[in-house]
């Protein structure tokens, strides 16, 4: 019998892995809530990652603990980034544990991002809820950047508490904007909160667009997406022009590890940033 | 029934939501016994437990309604603003306040007497239910939100 | 079929057949393909002929697999076992790369795949369909993956034509066999009458030519062919089971609050068998493995289940807590959504999940359950 065939030469696949972090440097930690800090990273070597696009996400590495899909909050053309994380289990509570100086991993970004310029020449809602504002942030701002492109811009942010609210001091810069009216909204206050209280969908009233010319941007929990997104549709903003960017775990962020799908969808390459009216029929469903 | 209201008053009642469109007798008569008011920021509209014998048309300002406890700080649940009500307990017994009504902004609002206004709405039916068709929207709007931050919606 | 330059048919005598694994190891090929082990007919190296499950079949029916003697000495005289060739190409466990810590910051090794020439001979029609269907999956998106790819670009596909159909079988409704259509680089009908004992060789590709250029068979009788042309319709015509496709994808959208998705959860134990069995389930979870020195991190990929618990875990909950979720987004994938995604069944017909799933849970017959409207309720009632 003969023996198996000596193997080809050549055996190393040279391309980086697609799943391999690129490192990254801390360049500072701001804490934003309790539970909560902003990272501002820059690339440590001469390898980075292309500029993310607004609503697109990063997987962020602690070394030796894992990966977390975190949404990208800004990207500059110099290659650096702001992600803002909760500490909520084994990768993120790593995360946010960095100090500057120290590496963090990173590859992106991945997904879909809101479609801005689909918005153009119409009405902008954007409502964001508790952690939703990071990755809405870059949309907001690349709205104000060709203002002239856009009808009205209402912005409603709601979060559980004051203290939960991020971006303190950046959104009383945006209350004071003519161009985009601003909402901020608690679900429950106490005597020290001047500002509105009530769930994110009581602000919508007050909210002024023209509903069939208008797009909205929806991030947050779920089920607070789900209710802004049909309290839109009840006021008329056409189904197909409300946008809701999904949360699903995910391992691989590039369609191969299947632990993301969402019905027909792939959250990671897919979304994360879909149509209401195609993820209605699934969410009315339970644990789809 | 007493002297004829301040026409400004009438008008202002019926340019309220929860009156636009319903008939102009009902909105006299309900004017007939109004009175507009002013708070100050801080001022109490109503205080939890006490006789609640007002609906409270909101004009402008900001009014948030509180819940405290003796052992927990005071929890605003709601903020209310222009075009909006405060207040369904003078329509339903026990007729007493479930709530602190407090302005957190100077706060200007027509002040309507519950008792006068449920003895109208009992003598005309058809007022009556003209009105509980607007009213019952509201409170099925406050018991949605209720429910809504049950859910705890930001809760991860 | 045949390309120009691949030759037409051959005949080699069932004496001969250990010609061919030597072919195939002069083309530089290891041979992986059936065996018995453990009971059952897997896939794994063979050293020769002998290695082959020689007069062996196995006997399957929903819950239920056992192997039995053969009246006959037949090479192939079986369907299909526990294992797929899935895990040739996507290793049940594999290491992606490791990284080591640099200083302040860290550098990443790629991984070497093993370069070792597979052919894998005995693969099934259906089966060289699931190849095709993980083709799509692993190389069709705008990142191909780089450790199935490498490996896919070392294989020979020598495929074997069903002579007999398994109890579970249902690829005719699958459209993805008993013949074998496209995807093979060498395709065998194994004859055991009338005549010798004989095989019928087909190269479709110039790989599979090179191998039959090496054996000394000569060109197939007129009448061979067409023996090989009965054995698979005779095949065909003897399914285990079958499944009406039609319009199965809009079926499971539109029934995803039936009842019958009540009456299998009771049922199904979420084990996960029928994704391990399965050639096309790719689901797959990456774990870090730390060194003792904390200095070097090895991340790991390992197959992962849509049945398991924590596959969509979020917040510290699971999306898909019942089982009847985890059961319904199996099969709601397989038949419907992965049209959605790949432009294809997920499903090729091979009966393994029948098979192999503890309780019997037969998708054929929840597919033909889930037709039937429900008595009171046909459409979804709202959350
Ligand atoms: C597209 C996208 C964008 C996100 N953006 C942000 C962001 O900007 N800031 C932020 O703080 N968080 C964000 N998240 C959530 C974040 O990814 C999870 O909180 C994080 O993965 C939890 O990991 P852990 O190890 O800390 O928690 P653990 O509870 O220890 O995680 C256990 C397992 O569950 C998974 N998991 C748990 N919660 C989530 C979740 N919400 N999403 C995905 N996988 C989860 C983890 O990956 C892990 O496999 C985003 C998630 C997605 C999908
Ligand atoms: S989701 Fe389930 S059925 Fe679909 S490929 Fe993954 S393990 Fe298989
Ligand atoms: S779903 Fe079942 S029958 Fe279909 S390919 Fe997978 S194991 Fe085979
Ligand atoms: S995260 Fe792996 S497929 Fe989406």
């Amino acid at each position: 019998m003969l023996a198996d065939p000596s193997p080809p030469a050549a055996a190393i696949d040279p391309e980086p892995p697609p799943l391999a972090p690129i490192p990254y440097v801390v360049r500072s930690v701001t804490t934003e809530t309790p539970d909560t800090v902003t990272l501002t990273i820059r690339p440590s070597a001469t390898r980075r990652i292309a500029t993310p696009r607004p609503g697109q996400f990063n997987m962020l590495y602690a070394f030796g603990v894992g990966e977390s899909a975190i949404s990208v909050s800004r990207a500059t053309p110099e290659g650096e980034l702001v992600h803002t994380v909760r500490r909520v289990g084994k990768v993120t509570n790593a995360l946010a544990a960095l100090t500057p100086g120290d590496t963090v991993g990173v590859r992106g970004p991945y997904g879909r991002g809101w479609p801005i310029a689909e918005a153009r020449g119409g009405d902008v809602v954007v409502i964001a809820g508790g952690l939703g504002l990071p990755p809405l942030r870059p949309a907001v701002y690349a709205i104000l950047s060709q203002r002239e492109s856009f009808g009205r811009v209402e912005v409603i942010y709601g979060a559980r508490s004051p203290k939960d609210l991020v971006y303190y001091d950046e959104i009383q810069t945006w209350r004071r904007r003519t161009d985009v009216r601003f909402q901020t909204t608690v679900d429950a206050a106490g005597r020290d909160w001047y500002g509105d209280v009530g769930v994110v969908t009581t602000r919508l009233p007050d909210a002024r667009f023209d509903p069939p010319k208008t797009t909205a941007f929806v991030c947050g929990p779920e089920i607070m997406m789900t209710l802004s997104a049909k309290a839109l549709a009840d006021r008329g903003v056409p189904r197909d022009r409300i946008w809701v960017s999904m949360e699903r775990n995910m391992k691989c962020a590039i369609g191969l590890c299947g632990h993301c799908q969402f019905g027909p969808s792939f959250v990671c390459r897919d979304g994360p940033v879909l149509r209401f009216s195609a993820l209605e029929p699934f969410l009315a469903v339970k644990e789809v | 029934m007493s002297a004829a209201p301040p026409p400004d008053l009438v008008g202002e009642i019926a340019n309220h939501p929860l009156f636009a469109g319903l008939d102009p007798k009902l909105v006299r008569s309900a004017a007939s016994t109004a009175q507009e008011r002013e708070f100050a920021a801080g001022d109490l509209l109503a205080r939890e437990g006490t006789t609640a014998d007002t609906l409270l048309l909101i004009l402008r300002g900001k009014v948030a309604l509180e819940v405290g406890a003796a052992d927990r700080p005071t929890l605003t649940v709601q903020t209310v603003g222009p075009g909006e009500v405060v207040g369904w307990s003078w329509f339903v017994p026990p007729f007493r306040w479930r709530f602190d009504a407090r302005a957190v902004k100077p706060t200007r609002a027509i002040v309507l007497n519950g008792p006068a206004l449920r003895e109208t709405l009992s003598r005309h039916p058809a007022w009556g239910f003209a009105f509980l068709v607007r009213f019952l929207p509201l409170i099925a709007e406050r018991l949605e939100n209720t429910r809504i931050q049950l859910l705890d919606i930001h809760a991860r | 079929m045949v390309g120009s330059g691949t030759g037409g048919p051959r005949t080699l005598p069932r004496e001969e057949f250990p010609a061919f694994f030597e072919a195939l190891r002069a083309e530089g090929y290891a041979i992986v393909g059936p065996t018995v082990r453990d009971g059952a007919i897997v896939y794994d190296r063979l050293e020769g002929v002998d290695d082959l499950p020689i007069g062996w079949t196995d006997r399957q029916e929903a819950g239920r697999y056992r192997l039995e003697r053969r009246s006959d000495r037949a090479l192939f005289g079986y369907s299909v076992g526990p294992f797929t060739w899935k895990k040739f190409l996507f290793p049940p466990r594999e290491r992606l790369f490791t990284i080591t810590r640099d200083g302040p910051s860290f550098s990443v090794a790629p991984e070497a795949t093993d370069p070792t020439r597979l052919a894998l001979l005995g693969m099934r029609a259906c089966e060289l369909a699931g190849l095709e269907v993980t083709d799509r999956v692993f190389q069709g998106g705008a990142v191909a993956d780089p450790g199935y790819s490498a490996r896919r670009s070392r294989i020979l596909r020598v495929a074997v034509q069903c002579g007999q159909a398994g109890g579970t079988c249902f690829c005719v409704s699958m459209g993805t066999g008993p013949g074998v259509r496209d995807g093979a680089d060498l395709v065998l009908t194994e004859i055991l009458e009338p005549g010798p004992h004989r095989f019928l060789f087909e190269a479709r590709t110039r790989a599979g030519a090179g191998v039959l250029a090496r054996l000394n068979a000569p060109a197939a009788a007129v009448a061979d062919e067409r023996t090989a042309g009965e054995i698979v319709a005779r095949t065909a015509s003897s399914m285990g089971r079958s499944l009406d496709t039609a319009g199965v994808r809009d079926l499971l959208r539109e029934t995803l609050q039936h009842p019958r998705w009540d009456d299998v959860a009771r049922r199904c134990l979420s084990c996960t068998n029928c994704t391990m069995v399965c050639p096309t389930c790719f689901c797959s979870t990456q774990e870090e493995v730390p060194d003792l020195t904390g200095a070097t991190v090895e991340r790991w990929r390992r197959w992962d289940s849509c049945f398991n618990l924590a596959f969509t875990e979020l917040h510290g909950t699971a999306v898909r807590k019942s089982g009847l979720s985890r059961y319904r987004q199996w099969l709601t994938h397989k038949l419907g959504t992965w049209h959605d995604q790949f432009g294809t069944s997920g499903c090729i017909g091979c009966g393994r999940c029948i098979t192999w799933c503890p309780v019997g849970i037969d998708l054929t017959a929840e597919i033909a359950a889930l037709r039937v409207a429900p008595a009171s309720t046909s459409k979804e009632a709202p959350r």
